[in-house]
């Protein structure tokens, strides 16, 4: 992956320039491979029950037997906020895919179809972009409580609209493209267009939009968890961490708030910084610092 | 400009319009029964007649467009229905915490977008230096920073290690009367959190504007002309670097409202957000439904308004065109 920071010279600031941006793509893809195996691999490698109260080792401090310290009944946060985590990248994870379905159907058939179906498919768009996502997640969720299905239904319903906007805009610019005439007066169907000779070109921009909605989606996850809306306190996402550790934050131990978010921070920033190298590459033109 | 404003909010009802009905017809495909939230836990015991007696008397045996009309009709003369969380109509649970949930944003909002441009300059002034890159460094993670998790920290802090400021509420217990400097050591945290989590993105924009504003031919000339770097940097370069950060004004509404909804919950904030995790927790619908619109006019309002800061701002952008 580290050649992909290789490219044409950024500015004039020469090879440490680039030698930062190498940096950063490695330790991206490192910090999301880190991500990916800890979730994946601890639970069934190591053989420690999560749940496993311990009341005489409740809140302690970082230590050695402890690396995050523990929570108010004693259980290790290390191990909770790996499990945390693989919960809260699940949903995320699933709420992107779904999300990302819905905004490249809709888009790529608002581009595709043209005329009074574009028009008012986005002025749907328009519409529900108007209404804070977060919101409207609430809302959704406030109908359809309690539950995990709820939870990822409410994230990828309201995430769906700037796939749309990507996916649309990237099929009128292909529309006008010669192969697609050509496809065209060698007599393909509208759909045989559609599906072979669009789609395959829109995917890289909709995966690109999938893999930098997923922090998106375990934030929102987590907002929804933390507000004590989201998933049942039983599967324990880092939003319920966060709001679990309220108690004992106000007592004054910190090690059960501060680790949870780090574990929300560090593959956002991992994956936007993958994203962006990503980005470069398939569309270099457009390069920009702002990876978000 | 009037003409503008007449018009955009001519776009805005139908919007509206649409909103409300998606969230009328969102509440009558899901599981939720208005008849058992309203009689709470006295519907656990009661048999089906009552039920239903009670089903026809809140009207909710109708199909929901019907429901929706009436709701419409009603919120037009400025009956929004009676929250059942709160005990009291919808418009009075509005009408006593919007001021705060106002004075909250604004204050944060005013604040991130100052600071956020004074951080922009200063890092695009030189750039892949030590205060750049430090900058942007700390700009890219507090983007991705969860904001109730800076707020539950900052509370720790502020509130609890250092014991500098309040932990939440409007005033301090002890207290009986709103006095304006309560008030305002209970806003320093929390606007100051919001304020935070939304700096990112003013700092990015502004130091990418002014950047390459830097690289552009006027910025050139007035060099060659030997003006001072000052006005180089505040006279060309800031002043082009700022026009995108006026859209961005616009479309960080929705977030700065999102933003405003966990700092509200986390510092217990009277505020109308705190009141919209009270609605969704309790499944209080009238007053839910009329939190959500109010944030979308809110959202379509600020939508007007930075247009109209670009017009302001950008001659080269004439209002009667857009």
């Amino acid at each position: 992956m580290a050649e992909t920071a290789v490219g044409p010279k950024w500015r004039s600031y020469g090879t440490r320039r680039r030698s930062t941006r190498t940096l950063r793509v490695r330790a991206s893809v490192t910090l999301v491979l880190v991500t990916v195996l800890a979730v994946l691999l601890v639970p069934p490698l190591v053989q420690l029950d999560q749940q496993a109260v311990d009341l005489a080792a409740k809140l302690q401090p970082p230590s050695w037997a402890h690396p995050f310290g523990t929570d108010d009944v004693g259980r290790d946060l290390l191990l909770r906020c790996v499990y945390g985590l693989r919960v809260s990248l699940l949903v995320g994870v699933t709420a992107a895919l779904t999300a990302t379905v819905i905004g490249t159907a809709v888009g790529a058939a608002a581009g595709a179809l043209g005329g009074w179906a574009d028009r008012a498919v986005m002025r749907l768009v328009d519409t529900f972009s108007s209404v804070p996502h977060l919101l409207l997640g609430i809302f959704i969720v406030a109908m359809f409580r309690p539950g995990v299905w709820p939870v990822v239904v409410s994230v990828g319903l309201t995430h769906w609209l700037s796939t749309a906007r990507i996916v649309r805009a990237e099929v009128l610019s292909l529309r006008s493209r010669p192969y697609i005439d050509a496809a065209l007066s060698g007599g393909a169907s509208r759909l045989r267009i559609a599906v072979r000779h669009l789609l395959p070109a829109v995917l890289p921009q909709a995966a690109l939009a999938a893999v930098l909605m997923v922090p998106h989606a375990m934030w929102h996850e987590s907002a929804l968890s933390f507000l004590g809306l989201g998933l049942p306190s039983h599967l324990a996402s880092l939003g319920n961490l966060i709001q679990n550790a309220r108690g004992s934050l106000l007592a004054g131990q910190w090690w059960p708030t501060l680790y949870p978010g780090l574990f929300l921070i560090v593959p956002t920033l991992a994956i936007a910084g993958l994203a962006g190298a990503w980005r470069e590459r398939i569309n270099p033109r457009r390069r920009s610092e702002l990876m978000l | 400009m009037a003409r503008l404003a007449g018009r955009r909010s001519l776009f805005a009802a139908p919007v509206l319009l649409a909103v409300t009905f998606g969230m009328f017809a969102i509440a009558a495909a899901s599981p939720f029964d208005p008849v058992r939230a309203y009689a709470g836990t006295a519907a656990l015991g009661a048999d089906r007649q009552t039920l239903d007696r009670l089903r026809t008397n809140l009207g909710v045996d109708r199909p929901f467009a019907e429901r929706w009309w009436d709701w419409l009709t009603s919120a037009l003369t400025g009956d929004l229905g009676q929250s059942s969380v709160m005990r009291q109509p919808v418009a009075d649970v509005i009408g006593e915490r919007l001021l705060w949930s106002t004075l909250l944003c604004t204050v944060a909002f005013a604040a991130a977008v100052l600071v956020g441009t004074l951080l922009g300059v200063l890092a695009a002034r030189r750039q892949g230096g030590w205060f750049d890159r430090t900058v942007t460094s700390l700009a890219y993670t507090l983007s991705a920073a969860p904001v109730f998790w800076t707020a539950l920290l900052a509370i720790w802090l502020f509130a609890l290690r250092l014991d500098l400021l309040p932990a939440g509420g409007l005033t301090d217990t002890a207290s009986e009367h709103v006095t304006p400097g309560q008030v305002a050591s209970h806003l320093v945290l929390p606007a100051g959190v919001l304020a935070v989590s939304q700096l990112p993105w003013f700092t990015l924009y502004v130091r990418q504007g002014v950047a390459d504003a830097l690289a552009e031919d006027p910025v050139r000339g007035a060099r060659a002309r030997g003006l001072s770097e000052h006005t180089v940097l505040l006279g060309h370069a800031l002043r082009s670097g700022l026009l995108p950060v006026l859209t961005l004004i616009g479309s960080r509404l929705p977030e700065l409202i999102t933003g405003a909804l966990l700092v509200e919950s986390v510092f217990s904030w009277p505020g109308i957000a705190a009141a919209t995790v009270e609605a969704a927790t309790a499944v209080d619908f009238p007053l839910l439904a009329a939190l959500t619109a109010l944030a979308t006019v809110a959202v379509l309002a600020g939508n007007l308004l930075a247009d109209l800061l670009y017009g302001l701002f950008d001659p080269r952008v004439k209002l009667s065109e857009m």
